[in-house]
């Protein structure tokens, strides 16, 4: 391993599940307000994952009061404490971004039966 | 008030003279990574390498009209030496290394022959400067040169989009003034980068992270020391 990898390793984190885009997640967000930390759930599709080992981000899309909001967490971040994977996904490509032109019924992911 | 303002100016003036490198380190460039820091906000490191550098000459302003350390790091096997060399390492009785380096530094007076420099010398919150021997460009266009805005991309524009224009008027003065910004070589010379945070100073493993970027490609040779126009308040290393 070069020196960078060794590096890296360190902040490289295990407890990730496998997730690919069209999948529900729930990621587990930290977050502090002054001097408490508190954890809030966002809810919603990976359109995207982008990236490789340290730097991997993945992208999660929701639809909140008709507004569609997406956050793009690095895959390793601390500042996520938990991942859960709600349902899994039946799509064909790997970046979704064509839900964003979708509303109501036909932006939903198919899920995957197998 | 002119006369405060005098005193501050005075002042400046004896930090820049005085403004000199009390540490300073040979490393290699390894590359780029991130780290969290303590409130889990992404800092983009470089990772450099520490060589082991070992005194072989001290230079002291009475002999030599300055003051520097001449160190070497690395390995060379003997026989690669050439004579010169290996004269000087001989007589220094230091184990020759790939090259010789000089760290200038204010004061050299607790060094010795033969000490070794490492990655102890710095630690987490210190401000460096880091210099490198940039990478080469080869002959470069003024726009990525000079950071020439270039010319249109349509309305006309035939095949001028990336030319740097007029250089100078007509008659008067009938020439292209001295140093007018052109196209030519770009890269390959000495770069300073100033006040690099050191995010991780790993004696054991020789590693030193700096926030941010260092010029020049992987595995190029870099010189630390610590900053030398560092912000009032911050502190060099």
């Amino acid at each position: 391993m070069n020196a960078i990898d060794t590096l890296d390793a360190r902040s490289l984190r295990d407890d990730i599940p496998d997730f690919a885009p069209g999948d529900t997640l729930k990621v587990h967000v930290r977050v502090v307000e002054g001097s408490k930390e508190r954890v809030q759930v966002f809810q919603g599709v990976v359109i995207r994952r982008q990236g490789s080992g340290l730097r991997e981000t993945y992208t999660v899309r929701k639809v909140s009061y008709g507004v569609g909001v997406e956050r793009t967490f690095p895959l390793h971040t601390p500042t996520v404490a938990k991942v859960e994977v709600v349902s899994r996904g039946d799509v064909r490509r790997a970046k979704l971004y064509y839900l964003r032109d979708r509303v109501g019924k036909a932006a939903k992911v198919k899920e995957r039966r197998d | 008030m002119t006369g405060l303002r005098a005193v501050h100016i005075l002042d400046q003036t004896e930090k820049d003279v005085a403004a000199m490198a009390n540490k300073a380190l040979v490393g290699e460039k390894v590359g780029m990574s991130q780290v969290w820091d303590d409130d889990n906000r992404v800092v983009p490191v470089t990772v450099l390498r520490v060589r082991p550098a070992r005194v072989v000459q001290i230079k002291t302003p009475e002999r030599d009209g300055y003051a520097a350390l001449q160190v070497t790091y690395g390995e060379k096997q003997a026989k690669k030496l050439n004579k010169p060399d290996a004269g000087h390492f001989a007589a220094s009785g230091v184990q020759p290394g790939v090259r010789l380096l000089e760290l200038r530094l204010d004061d050299v007076s607790g060094f010795e022959v033969g000490q070794e420099i490492t990655a102890e010398l710095l630690s987490a919150g210190d401000l460096v400067d880091v210099t490198a021997v940039s990478r080469g460009k080869g002959f470069a266009g003024v726009m990525k040169r000079h950071n020439f805005a270039g010319q249109k991309a349509s309305h006309g524009a035939h095949r001028i989009h990336r030319a740097p224009g007029s250089v100078g008027a007509c008659a008067t003065p009938a020439r292209v003034f001295k140093g007018t910004r052109m196209a030519g070589r770009l890269g390959g010379e000495k770069v300073t980068t100033l006040n690099l945070q050191v995010v991780q100073a790993d004696a054991e493993a020789g590693l030193l992270l700096v926030r941010g970027a260092v010029p020049g490609p992987k595995g190029g040779v870099v010189i630390v020391r610590d900053a030398v126009k560092a912000p009032a308040g911050k502190g060099g290393a």
